[in-house]
């Protein structure tokens, strides 16, 4: 195996950073039910749509992380299945913040969609 | 009868609400796999490192507009719908970006992709099903 553990570390960290911004752009995400405006502002202060921007911010972040990884020598065989746990940590914020109940149909579409980028990520030797 | 025919309204009324976030996710990835198109195009013919050089890089640009779009869809996706069910089927956009870079860059494919392509569109629509219930 030649990619190195830093590189690992690196794709971990943008794939946790990542997971954060999902977490940030749903909860930005509730308050535009009420109308496109609330995209931009908001009726509490600071009166915009902080955790949108911050959602973004973390995408942003996570990805200048995940380009730091997958160079070389990084390869993304061993790469995309860690791209893929921040899938899992997902799952795992979404029951902590938002109550969202886990269901088994919701463990196996995620189990399929893993155990699929692992496999894209084998055939991309 | 007429509490029939509310529940019926309801129902009618409720249900592509339900549909659409996973459908809305969907246009998400092809118009993020179409920015990672873009943005690669644009990075093997970058012409100067540096700010100005991306920022004249039409390619580039055009695949940071296409990222724009599929976050803002994301949004509005997940205004309706879980994240737990939403955020995994982000991983579509492996499908259509190997894909296109079979098609464009003429990328190989092989069985190992095939049956991680396979795999993730059956995890989508297990995803999708579940979501509509």
């Amino acid at each position: 195996m030649k990619t190195p553990v830093s590189h690992m570390l690196l794709v971990l960290l943008g794939a946790f950073i990542g997971s954060f911004g999902g977490v940030f752009l749903k909860s930005g995400a509730e308050p535009v039910r009420q109308g496109l405006v609330y995209l931009v502002i908001s009726r509490e202060p600071p009166f915009f749509n902080w955790r949108l921007a911050a959602g973004v911010a973390f995408f942003l972040l996570s990805s200048y992380f995940f380009v730091l990884g997958i160079r070389p020598p990084g390869e993304l065989s061993v790469l995309y299945p860690m791209v893929s746990l921040g899938y899992i940590f997902t799952l795992l914020w979404s029951r902590i913040f938002f109550k969202e109940p886990l269901t088994r149909v919701k463990f196996f579409g995620l189990f399929l969609i893993v155990v699929g980028v692992v496999f894209v990520g084998l055939g991309s030797k | 009868m007429s509490n029939a025919a509310v529940t019926d309204a309801a129902q009618i009324a409720e249900k592509p609400a339900r549909r659409q976030p996973v459908g809305l996710v969907f246009c998400c990835t092809i118009l993020g796999a179409g920015a990672q198109i873009l943005m690669k195009t644009g990075a093997n013919h970058l012409a100067q490192p540096g700010l100005l050089g991306m920022a004249t890089n039409l390619p580039l640009m055009g695949g940071y507009c296409l990222y724009g779009l599929s976050t803002l869809l994301l949004v509005l996706a997940l205004k309706d719908g879980e994240l737990s069910l939403l955020y995994p089927v982000i991983a579509l956009t492996y499908v259509w970006v190997t894909v296109l870079s079979f098609l464009v860059f003429h990328d190989g494919i092989n069985p190992w992709k095939l049956a991680g392509i396979v795999l993730i569109v059956s995890g989508v629509t297990v995803l999708g099903k579940g979501g509509r219930r």
